[in-house]
């Protein structure tokens, strides 16, 4: 590492404000703090030490926690076409792992260029650090899609997220929702043909194949999904990129909440609201879809990739534990009740966690606001008594 | 039967360098007050360099309350003025003479005084400034008078002393102190024990005592104050410690100004850390001198959480009864972020140690590495783990960075003081400076009259 540190010894000064290169110093100090841990020391006043971890680390362990189901997801690409064709018996299982590596590798290169650029950028004009954020961002986009989303479609959202999801109200930490969905919402509602329908969720499709996702069976009208149990529990079934294992989702859950970068009280009630609602259609009965066994949506669509990775996203969940509990809960009650009832979207838990997104401050709102209200009155009672 | 309370949520931090339970003397002639030690207040000097002084004769008083004066610990010459940017005030170095001759106010009992003579005495000889005054954690005005009063009989930060070793054989000298508070103020004591307080604090009468019991920041007072009665706006409460009722009550028994403190030498790289009995305001050179290990250091007057680095040849915080020496951790680490770094402290489970940083006795090394860069707030819900109050710290750490007064008092701004984030800016993910942040609020609330 003795190099790398004399590189960045060297060429500190031309970095410098006032210096030609100065444009490129956030850019300078995130490789430098990336290679790293700077040696600053606690101020003269105040807690003279510090905890080990920093953002770098916690938001690595959410990129890892994200891997299992990249992988399966990449893996999926290729069976779904091999299946598609009919082939997938005779081939070979990395010439299928390939296949889809290949389909989703371009995918998160040019999510994490375009929006690494737009981060540096942003850093750098706000006269900041870098923020380690973008890297699960940059990741979840490229989940979140279906494998035959176009590259300059992706561009365009990866664009939309980053800045109207983010950058505008003042990059990571300020942002109220969450950049990766404002990305999908917006291929979501900007390109509905290549985002929804039965056509998109397999790669280089035959004719003559219909690959509708289990949701959009559903939504058809079929009783239950064609795809067993087994099948939607490991992830042999349509769906975007990294949605469609619970297995390798409940992998990268442990992490999260074994290390406690994730909150389980958000994970938790999600689950908790989506069985209530579920069980409340089921209690209804009106059509089949009503009567899909309530614990059937946990594994369809991204249910489950939204309560592991997008709805616990910190900044833009609630704040407060109880609020978690109330937002959590209402995403999965939410999510559930937009599936059922809403024609026109086959998945829910998008709009739920954005709509909650937008709601979570309205819910700290009035949680603080008990804190406060219970402030004013014990302040009343002792004037009184006074 | 005395009042138990529980304070369960709270983090004990676990150091090496616990100092061992004697007491030794040093001798020492080099001795100074410093005005930024105190909160909130602009010094006027009453001395010059080479002015002679005795024992309790006054050297500054404050500026926004005339009538609160700081006395000098020892008798000899005030060998310099030292003064920062703007001419800040940093330093009033007196050289001793060895003699401590003291200046008389005159030995009187509590009880032919009346509250003002008591309050008149304490201005006179420098004691009142051992008082502080929450909110603002400031000296209290010459007139003012508090709701209640909280004698602090135990501290529960890293490495804190002992206080029964602090004050062993000065129980008379307590009480006085307790009776003259009682008697300037008639409003009610309350002494604040744990289960380690001796025989000598728990004994004192006139005194309300309760027993509390958790972890730190039990021992903090806007902790205690919560359980007693929670500061409303408007509100003042006082308090000190036990080590400080002995030098009102001495003042009454001996008519002097009693300028020794036992003190706490702790930490990691004193080779021989115990107690010693010092002179307020003692330099620490001859303490440390040759009694801490040859790496880069950092010296604390206080304690680790919410002390002030000093130099190694720097002088003891006024209301200081400790000094901490930790590693100075000015070092770079490769890609130390994504390293195992098993023996660093973190509560955060990315860490071994952060599977049992609630329950572990064990020490821990620390130094004083940020280990990370200042960011936003990204993370929620961890400084709840370390909050005991009622108070949502997050929420009141934003109010205080956007200056929102109205905000900062529905959230309970005058509660707390810096001392309670403490924990919060040592597990804060995003490195910011919490204390600073309250602290600031707090000052922008003082500002406006509130």
């Amino acid at each position: 590492m003795n190099f790398v540190e004399k590189f960045f010894e060297q060429n500190r000064e031309k970095v410098a404000k006032g210096q030609k290169l100065h444009w490129l110093a956030s850019t300078f100090e995130a490789f430098e703090s990336f290679s790293f841990v700077s040696n600053k020391t606690a101020k003269t006043k105040g807690a003279h030490f510090r905890d080990g971890i920093d953002s770098k680390r916690a938001i690595i362990v959410v990129v890892i926690a994200l891997i299992p189901a990249l992988l399966f997801g990449m893996y999926n690409v290729g069976w779904q076409h091999f299946n598609a064709l009919g082939q997938v018996c005779q081939t070979r299982f990395w010439q299928i792992f390939f296949y889809g590596f290949l389909k989703v590798l371009p995918m998160i290169v040019i999510s994490y260029v375009v929006g690494l650029f737009i981060e540096f950028m942003f850093a750098q004009i706000r006269n900041e650090e870098v923020n380690e954020g973008y890297l699960v961002t940059g990741l979840l986009i490229p989940m979140i899609v279906p494998p035959t989303t176009p590259l300059w479609q992706l561009v365009l959202a990866v664009i939309f997220g980053t800045l109207i999801g983010k950058e505008v109200f003042g990059g990571t930490g300020m942002n109220f929702m969450n950049p990766a969905l404002v990305a999908r919402a917006f291929l979501f509602f900007a390109y509905p043909s290549q985002m929804s329908g039965d056509m998109v969720w397999i790669c280089d499709m035959p004719d003559g194949v219909t690959g509708a996702t289990p949701l959009g069976e559903m939504l058809a009208g079929a009783t239950l999904p064609a795809a067993s149990v087994c099948d939607m529990i490991c992830g042999f079934i349509p769906g975007s990129v990294g949605e469609t294992s619970l297995i390798a989702i409940l992998i990268g859950a442990c992490l999260l909440l074994c290390t406690g970068i994730a909150s389980w009280r958000i994970m938790l009630s999600i689950f908790c609201g989506g069985a209530v609602m579920g069980i409340i259609f089921n209690l209804i009965g009106a059509n089949a879809y009503m009567q899909m066994p309530f614990w059937y949506h946990f594994l369809l669509g991204g249910f489950a990739f939204g309560a592991v990775f997008m709805a616990t996203d910190p900044v833009t969940a609630a704040h407060t534990n109880k609020g978690k509990y109330i937002y959590g809960f209402l995403i999965g009650l939410l999510a559930v009740l937009i599936r059922v009832v809403n024609p026109a979207y086959p998945e829910g838990m998008m709009l739920a966690i954005l709509l909650m997104n937008v709601f979570a401050p309205l819910i700290d709102y009035y949680v603080v606001d008990a804190n406060i209200k219970r402030r004013k009155k014990r302040m009343a009672t002792a004037t009184d008594k006074k | 039967m005395t009042k138990v309370i529980k304070i369960p949520k709270g983090l004990d931090i676990h150091l090496f360098g616990e100092a061992e339970k004697k007491v030794k003397t040093v001798d020492e002639n080099l001795f100074a007050l410093k005005p930024l030690d105190i909160v909130g207040i602009t010094p006027k000097l009453l001395v010059k360099e080479g002015d002679n002084v005795q024992v309790g004769s006054p050297v500054f008083f404050i500026k926004q309350n005339p009538k609160v004066k700081f006395v000098s610990p020892v008798s000899g010459q005030i060998t310099e003025i030292v003064r920062g940017e703007k001419r800040v005030i940093q330093e009033i170095r007196i050289k001793s003479d060895g003699a401590d001759n003291a200046a008389d106010f005159g030995k009187q009992s509590i009880a032919e005084l009346s509250s003002e003579q008591i309050r008149e005495k304490m201005l006179e000889s420098g004691v009142w400034t051992l008082l502080r005054q929450r909110p603002y954690d400031i000296i209290p005005d010459a007139e003012a008078l508090p709701e209640y009063i909280i004698v602090k009989g135990f501290d529960s930060a890293p490495l804190a002393p002992d206080y029964n070793l602090l004050v062993k054989g000065e129980k008379a000298a307590m009480q006085v102190g307790i009776d003259a508070l009682k008697k300037l103020t008639s409003k009610t004591l309350y002494l604040s024990l744990n289960k380690e307080s001796g025989e000598e604090i728990s004994s004192l009468q006139n005194i309300e005592k309760i027993v509390f019991e958790g972890k730190h920041p039990y021992g903090n007072v806007s902790v205690q104050a919560e359980k007693i009665s929670p500061i409303n706006k408007g509100e003042r409460i006082w308090y000190l410690t036990v080590q400080d009722l002995v030098v009102i009550g001495r003042l009454f028994l001996d008519g002097k100004y009693y300028n020794k403190k036992v003190i706490a030498l702790t930490g990691e790289e004193v080779k021989n850390p115990c107690y010693y009995e010092v002179t307020r305001g003692q330099n620490i050179a001859s303490l440390v001198n040759d009694n801490v290990t040859d790496k880069n250091l950092r010296y604390i007057s206080g304690n680790v959480l919410t002390g002030t680095r000093i130099e190694k040849n720097g002088y003891l915080g006024y209301h200081d009864n400790q000094i901490t020496v930790i590693e100075e951790g000015d070092y770079k680490q490769g890609l130390g972020w994504m390293m195992p770094n098993v023996k660093r402290f973190s509560i955060s489970k990315t860490f071994l140690k952060g599977f049992t940083a609630f329950c572990s006795k064990k020490p821990v090394h620390i130094d004083s590495n940020l280990h990370g860069s200042q960011r936003a707030y990204i993370f929620t819900g961890d400084f709840e783990k370390v909050m005991p109050m009622d108070i949502y710290p997050m929420q009141l750490i934003k109010a205080c960075l956007a200056k929102d007064i109205d905000r900062m008092e529905e959230l309970g701004i005058y509660e707390v003081d810096a001392e309670d984030f403490a924990l919060c800016e040592v597990i804060d993910v995003s490195k910011t400076d919490v204390q600073q942040i309250i602290r600031n609020g707090l000052e922008l609330m003082r500002e406006q009259g509130l």
